[in-house]
This record gives structure tokens, C-alpha cells and sequence, in this order.
């Protein structure tokens, strides 16, 4: 394999990683460095004054924020700066972001308070403090001008980039210094919802343009001098470990430098720990991949290799027969009236595991020197990796330096790897900088995995139709059993007799959160024995969440939106149906309308898809959409394909071959509406639309056909009629 | 085996094994990062180039094969993304996380050279190899037909 040819790639000293200035001994490219920031290079970041740590000014006023959260498509660092500039009062175009720098929060003042990314959290329960630094830079940049104009603060204006008071006028710019030196008495307010200028406003996502063009740089596309390439296999069998291996035949092949064994840590393994696995590294990732396919290695899988998800499930199945150990008495007490009840309904839900398989494959470069580590690696929380970079190392943070790079998607899974661990551990031990990367099969064998869930319900209804009693009783996997209670243990709908029970059925397979977690698949459980629910008692489906969900704000608004917009009739010729689902999670309500065509053959075509959102606030309507969309299309991927096969203890289906996802000419038409509370309460964007979708495909699918859906993935379903 | 390569116009001597997937050799050992690695196995469409004019899948290539032929990535598409797919994704914010995106404009510019007026069925089959974990279809879907209509 040929050397990097450095002749064609400039390559310069870069502190893009340097909020404060600090100047690495390290060297990437200059193509990447100035795409590691952001957008084109028109729109690259621009080194002025600092205000505070969230954000600078340079002469000519323009504005660089630094956003403290991982840029994984979800458009995080337009929101950041959105939400800066909104208070800074500055024209949007002379707005640039950048990625913050861990190691100066993680070692100096914690100023970003919080750089982790996941849980809807950013502009959701972030904005106050976002909104805050921008609203206090203005007020020292209003208070420079005053001191030096000799007029109150209150007489000087902050609008659109220019301060003036009178006569007096001035830039930003022009007071960036001294503003840095002011210290205020007091702190501002943020602006309530009546004074936006931008918030609010549609605002393209600033990392477009560098992803148009393959310049935009993902931890797989690192390269630093000197950079050897590692490839990994861990135990197929989650938990098990190495037992013996032989490197004799990998060892002679070309360009490979080293096969090295990983050592499992813990006995217990939690998200990031290390676990047992075999190491080759290389000149280059194709050398180290094929190498390792040439060690022989024998696995310890333990009691484990002989598990199935087929011997789970009907483990599961059995739980769902017996009251749950886990008991939440929500109200009254339905037992008795079920039991009295011949013609209860009783109904049983089921979804598999499944996949995150980010389009990027996880990847990391680690640098350990005598000096210092640097990490590149896939992430959803920067400070969070520093640490455990440190931890590995066994060295200080503040040796530990962590670069940015945008993140190939990431749905949940940035932080439950331990592949930074192992890049760390590989360059300490070959002393070189080490790119590692998994291929998509040890992702889809390695990667934490959302967990199953089962639910039993029973209702009992009164002589109007309406529930007067209802069970649910749900199977829980044992990493999150938690996840399980969402969205079923508390329920919107007034049904007087209320109890909720949660059994947890034995797995060694590791899970954890993937986009909405709980929610993503409960919905599909509860959405659907609600439509049987109000089918039972001579209800239209909509109607019946209208009127269970009476004085209920929140979803009273989604509702009555859906009802106005999305033409829901339960009176549609055999072969077409159309579904309505709801489901509040991560802080918001979203209702999903899907209109589906089956033909008698079974063959299933979504049509279309109407959302509507209720998210409190929505501050850029624009990405909102673009969420909405693509919440949408991930849902539909699992619901209609995925599923994990899990037998002799580990994921069969390691490959887009065998775990096939939704692909263009089967997306739908999709409808987004908004139907916001704008009520003094945020709900999150980036993972909400995704839960009621698959249960308003599966009452769709009841609507056209007569057949109920009560697992997934529905494609595996024989959906023929006639 | 020493291998002369054409790629965006230019020529690259490397010394691989001539079995290594061509995506591999732009990647590792001539440094162009654009085309994406995702599957290995030609069903994402991630690694997407031209080859000699035809979209091509490169990560299960043998870089054997891709010697004497033309070779465009990403890069090469244009110089300073003024290619019409590329104006138009930029116009309908196509990208969310990006990775898969240069694969996405790779096949789209392939399909609208061999027909500059693509109807939405012509789409489905010309984007099917290509997956988008974060759903960004219905907007590549728009910006073909924007950039179709652009450069009429």
C-alpha cells in the first residue's frame, strides 16, 4: 500500500479544537481542519474576541458560537447558534458555529454545563442556559458602550450587530474587547416567546454545504500522520471471552504490525467498558481486516451461545400469564371488574430487538504519546469521551485532548461503545496513532441494541363503549426494564380502573437507548389495543381519543388538528384503511395519521403519512420538518423490516443484506403540522415523531384488511385478504 | 501489484493487493475521504463513484479492475459545488448526518446525465441502492426533480 502522499494535502498546525487558543502539536490536514468546524469557507469559523466561553466577535462583527453538542444530523449546532443569536440580537448571516472544546470544560470550569447529546435535550431543556450566554454577552456589550458613551445601560441599544445610544453609534466589533472585561451585577432574563425575532423562523442547517461535497469530516475519515489502521472482533456471544487464539497466519500477511488481545475489564459490563476481544493493526484497514479474518480464535461463550430470541419470547409470553412483580396501581382497581367480565378484552403485543446502524460505521483515532492523547471517535457527548479516553490512558484529563467531528448519525448508540477504549488502548500499545473502525457486521454484532417489549391488556367496557377497567401488563428485557413503563404505566386516556404490572424476562443481550427509547416501541403495543378498544365499543377511533383525552390540553390540540387536517374516515373500501396513533414522549405530544393500500395478495403500500406535532415551541419549523420526515422513515425501517435474529446466543442478522432497511421508492408521502401549546413548556423534536407512527400503520393495515398486526417487523406477516 | 489510477482527472501510482476493494485504495492510500465505507458488501450505496460514466458501487470492486477506467468521486463532481444535484441539495437541505450523502449525489448525477428529466419512478429505481438511515428521501426525491429542472 502506498504512503499517504502528503504532496497533494497542505497540512498546518490547527486549533480548531482550541476555544482558548491553545495550540496543538498535532497535525490534520487543512481540508479538515477548516470542514471539522463547520460549513463552507465562506461560513468558517472566525477566531475574534471572546465574550464568554459560548461565543466570540471579530472586528467586523461577526459572531462564531461554540456549540457544546454533538452534530449527528439533528441539527444541534444550527440550534445552538439559533438560540445565541436570537438573544445577541445579530443578523443571522453573520452568525458562524463551531464545535466546543471539551478539555477546557472538562478542565476548567464546566461552562457548558452539560456537552452530552441525546434525549431530545438540546433545545428542549437546554435553551434557558444557551439562550442565557447570549443574552449576557449583549448586556456586556450594551454596558462597554455605555461606560465609554457616559449614558445609562438602558439607553443603549443592541440591535441586529450595531449598539447605539443618540448620536453615539458603534458595532459589536468595536466593543468586543472591552465587553469581555465587564462584569455584571446582575444577569439578564431570557426573552419570553412575544419577543423573538429569529426563533421561530425558518433557518437553513448550517453543516449543509461541507456535506455536499464529501469534505466533511466523520471520526472514519481522520487521517494523521503516521496512522496505522486496526480492525476488532469481539465475542460474537455478548459477554463471552477470548479463550485462545491463533495469530500465526495473519501475522505473514503483508503490512501487518501487530495482533494484539483486548482484555475484558469488568465482570459486569456496562455501557463503555472493554470487553474481551481480538485486535490486528496494519498499514491499512483493508490489510487488517482481511488479516483478522485469518486468526483462529476460540470463544468462551458460557451458558449464553445456546440462547434465542425464539426461547425469550416464549418465556415473555408465559410472564404475561401471571401478575407482573413490578406493580403500579394508577387508579382504582380493574381487577375485580375484569374478572367479572366474560367478554373482557384481552390482547397481547410484541417488538423484537433491533438496530441502530448509523450509515457510519463506529469509528475512532486515538494518538497516545508520553505528552498526550488525542482522540477523534464517535460520540455523542465529547466530555463524556475525554474522560473515558483518560481512564484508559490512565492519564489526567488535562493531557487528554478530543477533536471534533461530525458523527455519521448516531441514534442513541454515541455513548454505549467501548470502541474508544479499544482505539485508545491500541495506540498505547503499538505507539502509533491508531484508527480503528468496525465493520458494519461488529456493529450490528457489538452495538447496544434496543431492547424487546411485550404487553398483555385487558379492558373491560361500560354500556357506552368506553373502558371502564383496563390491565396492562408488560415484558420487560432486564439491562432497562424501565423503558417498558413508558407511554404504558402512565396513559392520557381518563379509563377510571387503571393498573399497570411489569414482569422481566431473562437476556443476555446488551440494549440501550435508540432514538425515543420505550416509547419507540411501545407505542405500537398500547396505539393498537386502544384502536381495539374503541373498535370494540362501536367507536371511530379518533372520536374515542377526542373524547377519553377531554381537558387534556396537550393532546387535545394534536387531536383536533389531526381531525381537521389529516380526513381520517374508518369508511374506506376493503384494501384501504387509514390508522390514527398518539404518543407522548421526550416532553411532547405527536399524533401520526397513516393511510395504507393492501392488496388482496398481501402486498402493503403506505400512501401517506400525517403528523402533527405538539412541541410546546418550535424555533426552527424548517429542521422541525426535516425531523419529522426522517422520525418517520427510521420507525418504518424497523416496524416493516427489521428485527433482530437472535439464535445460539448472538445477532444473525449482521449486514443490510439480512437487516434491510426502508429504502426511497417505499417512503411515503410525508404530511408535517404543527398544533403548538406555546404554553411555558418545550418538548423535544428530534426523536418524537418516530413512536406513533408504526401503530397508526398497524391500525391502517386492521382498517384495510381485518387483520391485526401484533408484532414485528410486519413484512414477516401473511397481510392477504379476500 | 503497482496500479496507475485515474481519478477526478488525475493519476495515482499505488502498490496494493489487486483484490483490495477500490474503495479502500481512494480512501487509505490516496486520501479521498468522500466516498464512504457502509457496508462492504454493495447494498448501501454509501461508496458510490463513476465508473467510466456508469454509478458504480466501489467498495466490493477489486481496484484491479478500476486500472485504465475513469474514476470520478465526489470530489471530483465539481470543483466548487456548482454541479445542479449538488446546488439543489444544498438548496432543499438534503443532508441531515451526511455520511451517506456523497453516495446519494453520486447516483443521482449518474441518473440525471443519462436522463434530464427523470419521472418519480425513474427515481425509485435509480436511488433504491442507496439507504439513508435518517430518512432524508422525500428530500432527495425534491431535489432531483429541482435540479432536473435547473439545468433544462
Amino acid at each position: 500500500m502506498t504512503k499517504l502522499d502528503l504532496s497533494r494535502r497542505t497540512f498546518v498546525t490547527t486549533a480548531l479544537a482550541a476555544g482558548g487558543g491553545l495550540m496543538l502539536g498535532f497535525h490534520v490536514p487543512a481540508a479538515q481542519a477548516a470542514n471539522l468546524s463547520l460549513a463552507d469557507a465562506s461560513k468558517a469559523p472566525v477566531d475574534g474576541v471572546e465574550i464568554n466561553a459560548w461565543l466570540t466577535i471579530d472586528a467586523k462583527g461577526v459572531v462564531t458560537v461554540r456549540t457544546p453538542h454533538t452534530e449527528m444530523g439533528q441539527g444541534g449546532m444550527t440550534s445552538v447558534a439559533q438560540l445565541v443569536a436570537e438573544e445577541l440580537n445579530v443578523p443571522w448571516k453573520d452568525v458562524r458555529a463551531m464545535l466546543a472544546d471539551a478539555h477546557r470544560h472538562v478542565n476548567g470550569g464546566q461552562e457548558y454545563k452539560d456537552m452530552s447529546t441525546g434525549s431530545s435535550n438540546l433545545v428542549r431543556n437546554r435553551h434557558p442556559h444557551i439562550m442565557q450566554a447570549g443574552a449576557s454577552a449583549r448586556e456586556r456589550l450594551r454596558e462597554a458602550a455605555a461606560l465609554k458613551w457616559g449614558v445609562p445601560r438602558e439607553q443603549v441599544k443592541a440591535e441586529q450587530g450595531m449598539l447605539s445610544a443618540g448620536a453615539n453609534k458603534a458595532s459589536y466589533g468595536e466593543f468586543a474587547a472591552a465587553a469581555a472585561n465587564v462584569k455584571l451585577a446582575e444577569e439578564p432574563k431570557i426573552k419570553a416567546r412575544k419577543d423573538w425575532w429569529l426563533l421561530g423562523k425558518d433557518v437553513a442547517r448550517m453543516d449543509v454545504a461541507v456535506k455536499v461535497d464529501g469534505s466533511a469530516i466523520y471520526p472514519i475519515d481522520v487521517r494523521v500522520p503516521g496512522m496505522v489502521y486496526a480492525a476488532v472482533k469481539a465475542c460474537p456471544v455478548p459477554g463471552g471471552k477470548v479463550k485462545s487464539f491463533d495469530a500465526a497466519a495473519a501475522k505473514e500477511r503483508p503490512g501487518v504490525l501487530a495482533v494484539i488481545e483486548l482484555k475484558q475489564t469488568k465482570d459486569k459490563l456496562a455501557n463503555t467498558d472493554m470487553r474481551s476481544a481480538i485486535a490486528v493493526v496494519a498499514d491499512s484497514f483493508y490489510r487488517a481486516k482481511t488479516a483478522l479474518d485469518l486468526v483462529k480464535i476460540e470463544w468462551d461463550v458460557g451458558a449464553n451461545g445456546s440462547m434465542s430470541f425464539a426461547a425469550m419470547d416464549k418465556q415473555a409470553v408465559a410472564l404475561m400469564g401471571n401478575e407482573g412483580k413490578h406493580v403500579e396501581e394508577v387508579r382504582g382497581d380493574p381487577r375485580p371488574i375484569l374478572s367479572a367480565d366474560a367478554k373482557a378484552l384481552k390482547s397481547e403485543f410484541m417488538r423484537p430487538y433491533d438496530s441502530h446502524a448509523p450509515m457510519c460505521p463506529p469509528a475512532a483515532v486515538a494518538h497516545v504519546t508520553k505528552e498526550r492523547v488525542d482522540v477523534w471517535s464517535f460520540t455523542q457527548d465529547v466530555a463524556a469521551l475525554l474522560r473515558l479516553a483518560a481512564n484508559q490512558a490512565g492519564r489526567d484529563t488535562k493531557d487528554v485532548y478530543v477533536h471534533a467531528t461530525y458523527q455519521g448519525g448516531a441514534f442513541g448508540l454515541g455513548n454505549a461503545v467501548d470502541l474508544p477504549r479499544q482505539a485508545v488502548e491500541l495506540s498505547k500499545q503499538v505507539g502509533k496513532p491508531v484508527k480503528l473502525l468496525w465493520t458494519r457486521e461488529e456493529d450490528a454484532a457489538q452495538a447496544r441494541t434496543r431492547p424487546p417489549v411485550w404487553a398483555h391488556f385487558e379492558a373491560s367496557l361500560d354500556d357506552k363503549g368506553l373502558p371502564k377497567a383496563m390491565l396492562s401488563r408488560a415484558v420487560a428485557e432486564p439491562g432497562v426494564p424501565a423503558y417498558a413503563d413508558r407511554g404504558i404505566a402512565n396513559i392520557p386516556y381518563a379509563i377510571p380502573n387503571y393498573r399497570y404490572e411489569r414482569h422481566v424476562a431473562a437476556s443476555h443481550i446488551p440494549v440501550g437507548p435508540n432514538r425515543a427509547p420505550g416509547s419507540n416501541s411501545n407505542g405500537f403495543l398500547m396505539e393498537q389495543f386502544i384502536d381495539e378498544m374503541a373498535l370494540a365499543g362501536g367507536w371511530d377511533p379518533l372520536e374515542w381519543r377526542i373524547k377519553m383525552t377531554e381537558g387534556n390540553e396537550r393532546w387535545q390540540r394534536v387531536l383536533l388538528k389531526m381531525k381537521e387536517v389529516a380526513g381520517f374516515t374508518t369508511k374506506l373500501p376493503k384494501g384501504q384503511g387509514m390508522g390514527v396513533a398518539v404518543v407522548e414522549s421526550h416532553g411532547s405530544t405527536v399524533g401520526v395519521c397513516a393511510t395504507v393500500e393492501v392488496t388482496r395478495r398481501g402486498s402493503l403500500a403506505i400512501e401517506k403519512i400525517v403528523v402533527v406535532s405538539n412541541t410546546g415551541y418550535v424555533i426552527n419549523p424548517r429542521a422541525a420538518h426535516e425531523q419529522v420526515r426522517g422520525c418517520v422513515a427510521w420507525e418504518l425501517s424497523h416496524v416493516l423490516h427489521g428485527g433482530l435474529d437472535i439464535r445460539e446466543g448472538r445477532v444473525n442478522n449482521v449486514n443490510f443484506n439480512n437487516y434491510k432497511m426502508l429504502r426511497l421508492p417505499d417512503m411515503p408521502k410525508v404530511e408535517s403540522h404543527f398544533a403548538m401549546s406555546e404554553d411555558n413548556w418545550w418538548g423535544g423534536f428530534g426523536e418524537t415523531a418516530g413512536p406513533p407512527t408504526p401503530p397508526a400503520v398497524a391500525n391502517a393495515i386492521f382498517a384495510a384488511t381485518g387483520k391485526r398486526v401484533r408484532s414485528t417487523p410486519i413484512l414477516k406477516h401473511d397481510l392477504t385478504w379476500s | 501489484m503497482k496500479l496507475t489510477l485515474n481519478v477526478n482527472g488525475a493519476t495515482h501510482d499505488v502498490d496494493v493487493e489487486p483484490e483490495t476493494p477500490l474503495l479502500w485504495v481512494l480512501r487509505d492510500a490516496i486520501g479521498l475521504t468522500g466516498t464512504k465505507y457502509g457496508c462492504g458488501i454493495a447494498e448501501c450505496g454509501a461508496c458510490m463513484i463513476h465508473l467510466d460514466g456508469q454509478p458504480t458501487k466501489s467498495c466490493n470492486l477489486n481496484v484491479a479492475a478500476a486500472a485504465g477506467k475513469k474514476i470520478l468521486t465526489i470530489e471530483g463532481l465539481s470543483k466548487d459545488r456548482s454541479h445542479p444535484i449538488q446546488k439543489a441539495w444544498i438548496e432543499h437541505t438534503v443532508p441531515q448526518c451526511g455520511y451517506c450523502q456523497s453516495g446519494q449525489i453520486m447516483s443521482a448525477a449518474a441518473l440525471l446525465e443519462k436522463n434530464p428529466k427523470p419521472s418519480d419512478r425513474q427515481i425509485d429505481e435509480a436511488m433504491a441502492g442507496n439507504i439513508c438511515r435518517c430518512g432524508t428521501y422525500i428530500q432527495i426525491r425534491e431535489a432531483i426533480h429541482a435540479a432536473a429542472k435547473s439545468s433544462a
